[in-house]
């Protein structure tokens, strides 16, 4: 069995707690090992990078060097922009001036030459849709969905190489094996105003809020997506998206490890559903009943 | 041996940072040269008649000129000599202007370095012996592969010559992409109106011998006489008994073929015929779609065929034929949208591409003409054409422009105002290229009259939402996102290669560039020839091309054809490869490597020896360099004449 490093992010130890939880679940089904990477630190996400490359790298830096040091197959992490960061460090890494400064900052010597990959990615690559299908003992069935992949765990297309950058699959793919109906979704890709919340909420509101719009017209019972980010501003937002655009949202916003972990037969309370903010009982009671019923709201 | 030694000034292209005069003094202490001079212009009329004055006066056998690149005058100075009465390959140019004067400023140093060069051209020179060119005959027919508006102009031009054509065509039917259009830019005139005549005249004209279905399946020979085979694929209809009458496409039961000649906008029947202008009128049976051929049971069109045309047991039959020369003309493929996934790649059904939305237009297309939404059937208000789809986009490498886009967008605008006047229509383009006749004033016009709404800038991405298309883009212009709601979206798709064209530039042994296109000879001064003798291009294999200047190129393809077949005899090139027979083990290594496939393996008193066909053999060299032997050399460059050049340059 191959184990990887395994970088949960800030976000996962806090706002995103449910995603952690049960991305390790998911993993420990699914048969891929995760090792903690000792004392890693934040990653800096959007702040650093945004201010100062060489802070940005040399934060990741310490964190790729600490796991080169553990004797894995790869680091892996269930957040998008975490991955960016330690994706892009990797690459910027290449340029031999740029890796000796960051070098000389973090003091130890550092590779950067491990395969980085999402949790997502990994799950798909190691088990086929087919193969996950297998495991799935009480299929998502009557369950509609829409994939929401959030604008960075696809691109840049050369930075993240994974799936297509203006219209992927992966999502899709795992949700149609477990059982749950996918709704084609034409905001996929789409920001939802991401690390804007505070400081520009009408951005966040207007962006989040034409995705749940979408979502509701499209009939999905819920939206699935794979970024703390998008997931809570989607779902812990919903309220100020409401009273913003003057809707009545009530869309459960869920991490598809939460997903695949209830077809694969985890407990509810195990997998965190009561961390999410829009309470998902209605749409997990749609679960295995014919959904013929009109639910016009 | 009486060597000349001429050190050409070139005005001041060479004299300026050579010192000819100093390289001519050089010149004459070297072994065997009887005399040698600077001279201002070689090439000219005085300066050959210089060297042939030289020739006759100091009694010389053998030439060097110091000049400029043998691709400019070898040629000329080879002449020269004939005219003196000296074998043409008793001579030698040193290239002092490319390799010396254009790249240094250094008198001295380039003074050293042509004196160099001269010397070693004298050593080589010494060694030549006289060549003399052979004489073959030639095949005075002509194969045209791709049957579209370029291979029928050039089958026409050259039939019309007296020369016999085989016109070879994948497709069941002549008329190639023109052949599906509604309209022509910028004349708006129908385009089966215009090319239905021409593909009749083919059909009709006792020269031309038309293969429909028929793909090349190997070429043999040379210039002249090149042996190919053909690949008649099956139709499952036997053509000759067949009258084109359609009753067996009534009948059909299965109507989900995939109608290629409406770009899939629809289906036909298995058994068909593509449009009702083809030519040949022969009937097709998709193999994938009859019930018959899957499951063996049906054969309604065999009962119904008043002539008893249906051969369900017909398999490919390959045909041999002879030529002298072949015109490529197999065109170009649409590029594939799908791999846009931000437009919908395949997904909407509302998202089309340009052709797609050509069949819509044209009366005899699945809709009669009408525009109507693949998706409902409704007729479409907005409709928003985008253009540059896999055109100058290197992150789908297609960095090149593909030229015709912007003409056909422009003229589809004009067409849906004419089609549904209360549409609207918006254009989005990164730049609008039209720089041919009248081309300028045709996107204007669709612009002015017909009041589409032209928006420079690339779109992010399309949306479906409540039955319509969110269509997001940038005004780059105005410096502003845009988004337009659109009932139909059109892609200007560009071209590419076509398919298997890397295939067919291998049997043709032309080549392709990287897209896939065939080279030319020369971008400028050879543009339908290739670097094969007796093989020209037509149209858009080359190149992305439209209409007018596809048809020039089949024209022009057509003149070179006629002006190889001109002459009844070609002389073959002394250049080649020959086998010293006492030396050659039989081992059939230069066999293997020879890219031309030059070299055979015959028997000699019973033991296996290499012989090579001298007029295939390209003279490129492989096979003596593979030669654990030594036994095959390339005349004119054998290894003493190289050996020699090379102990001129490093004497010690």
């Amino acid at each position: 069995m191959l184990q990887y490093a395994y970088y949960p992010g800030c976000s996962g130890l806090s706002s995103s707690i449910e995603y952690d939880v049960s991305t390790r679940a998911l993993c420990k089904s699914l048969g891929v090992e995760l090792v903690d990477i000792p004392d890693w630190n934040c990653c800096g996400s959007t702040p650093a990078h945004a201010s100062d490359h060489l802070l940005s790298a040399s934060l990741v830096a310490r964190n790729l060097a600490i796991a080169e040091s553990m004797g894995v197959a790869g680091i892996i992490t269930p957040c998008p922009s975490c991955l960016k960061n330690l994706k892009t460090t990797s690459l910027r890494m290449q340029r031999k001036s740029f890796h000796e400064k960051v070098e000389s900052i973090v003091e130890r010597p550092v590779r950067a030459d491990l395969p980085i990959r999402s949790v997502l990615q990994t799950v798909l690559e190691q088990c086929e849709p087919e193969a996950i299908a297998k495991h799935v003992s009480k299929p998502l069935k009557g369950l509609k969905v829409v994939p929401y992949y959030g604008c960075i765990m696809n691109r840049p297309p050369d930075v993240m190489t994974f799936d297509d950058p203006e219209n992927p699959t992966s999502l899709d793919r795992l949700m149609s094996a477990l059982g749950a109906e996918v709704l084609p979704f034409p905001h996929k890709v789409d920001c939802c105003g991401a690390s804007l919340g505070l400081i520009r909420r009408e951005l966040v509101t207007r962006l989040s809020g034409r995705i749940l719009d979408t979502a509701a017209a499209l009939g999905a019972d819920a939206i699935v997506t794979a970024c703390p980010m998008c997931q809570m501003n989607l779902d812990m937002r919903q309220g100020q998206i409401n009273r913003a655009n003057g809707t009545r949202h009530s869309m459960p916003v869920f991490y598809y490890t939460q997903l695949a972990g209830l077809a694969l037969g985890q407990s509810e309370s195990c997998l965190c559903m009561d961390k999410l903010c829009v309470s998902p009982s209605r749409a997990l009671s749609q679960m295995g009943t014919p959904a013929q019923e009109e639910r016009a709201r | 041996m009486n060597i000349g030694v001429f050190v050409c000034h070139c005005g001041s292209n060479i004299a300026g940072t050579v010192d000819t005069e100093q390289v001519a003094a050089a010149a004459r202490r070297f072994p065997d040269v009887a005399f040698a001079t600077d001279t201002m212009y070689a090439c000219s009329e005085p300066g050959q008649a210089g060297i042939i004055q030289a020739i006759h006066e100091y009694g010389l056998d053998g030439i060097v000129v110091a000049s400029c690149t043998p691709r400019m005058h070898e040629a000329t100075f080879r002449k020269t000599l004939e005219r003196a009465g000296i074998n043409k390959y008793l001579f030698e140019m040193a290239n002092i202007r490319e390799h010396v004067s254009w790249i240094g400023k250094d008198k001295k140093a380039n003074t050293n370095k042509a004196t160099d060069l001269v010397q070693m051209a004298v050593a080589k020179l010494r060694n030549n012996s006289e060549l003399h060119a052979g004489e073959f005959e030639i095949n005075k027919r002509v194969m045209v592969i791709g049957g579209g508006v370029a291979g029928i102009q050039a089958a026409l031009d050259c039939a019309d010559g007296g020369l016999q054509v085989i016109l070879v065509e994948r497709e069941s039917t002549i008329g190639g992409k023109m052949a599906k259009l509604d309209k022509t830019f910028p004349t708006v005139d129908c385009s089966s109106c215009i090319l239905g005549p021409r593909m009749v005249d083919v059909a009709q004209h006792p020269n031309i011998t038309l293969y429909a279905m028929s793909e090349v399946e190997s070429v043999n020979g040379f210039v002249g006489n090149f042996d190919v085979s053909i690949r008649k694929k099956a139709t499952y209809v036997d053509w000759d008994a067949c009258t084109g009458c359609g009753q067996c496409m009534e009948k059909c039961p299965s109507k989900k073929a995939e109608d290629r000649f409406n770009e899939g906008v629809g289906t036909t029947t298995a058994i068909n015929i593509p449009f009702p202008q083809a030519i040949p009128k022969k009937a097709v049976i998709d193999p994938q779609a009859c019930i018959m051929l899957t499951k063996g049971k049906c054969g309604a069109c065999a009962k119904l065929c008043p002539t008893q045309a249906i051969r369900f047991e017909q398999r490919d039959e390959l045909v041999q034929e002879q030529v002298g020369a072949i015109i490529a003309a197999t065109g170009y493929d649409l590029f594939d949208h799908t791999l846009y996934g931000e437009y919908g790649g395949g997904r909407y059904p509302d998202v089309i591409t340009s052709i797609q939305y050509e069949r819509l237009l044209s009366a005899s297309g699945p809709t009669g003409g009408h525009i109507k939404r693949p998706s409902d059937g409704k007729e479409p208000r907005n409709i928003v054409f985008i253009q540059c789809v896999g055109s100058r986009d290197p992150s789908v490498n297609r960095p090149y422009c593909s030229g015709f886009c912007c003409m056909y967008t422009a003229k589809q605008a004009i067409l849906t105002k004419d089609h549904i006047p209360d549409s609207q229509s918006y254009v989005f383009y990164m730049d609008i290229r039209s720089p041919g006749k009248l081309y300028d004033e045709f996107t204007r016009r669709a612009m002015e009259e017909y009041g589409a709404r032209y928006i420079r800038g690339r779109v992010s991405t399309i949306q479906p939402r409540n039955g319509h298309y969110v269509v997001k883009g940038a005004d780059t212009i105005m410096g502003s996102q845009v988004e337009i709601d659109a009932d139909l979206v059109v892609l200007a798709v560009g071209a590419e290669a076509a398919k298997g064209a890397g295939a067919l530039a291998e049997k043709l042994r032309i080549s392709y560039d990287g897209y896939g296109f065939f080279m030319e000879g020369h971008p400028k001064l050879k543009p339908v020839e290739t670097n094969t003798a007796g093989v020209y291009l037509a149209g858009s294999c080359q190149g992305p091309k439209d209409i007018p200047a596809s048809v020039a190129q089949g024209s022009a393809a057509a003149s070179k054809v006629q002006a190889l077949f001109s002459k009844d005899k070609l002389a073959s090139d002394p250049q080649v490869s020959g086998v010293a027979m006492q030396r050659c083990v039989g081992c059939g290594k230069c066999e293997s490597t020879c890219p031309f496939g030059a070299i055979e393996m015959t028997e000699f008193r019973g033991m296996p020896k290499a012989s090579v066909v001298e007029t295939v053999c390209q003279g490129c060299g492989v096979c003596a360099v593979t030669c654990p032997q030594g036994a095959i050399q390339l005349q004119h460059f054998t290894d003493n004449q190289i050996l020699a050049e090379v102990n001129a340059l490093c004497p010690y």
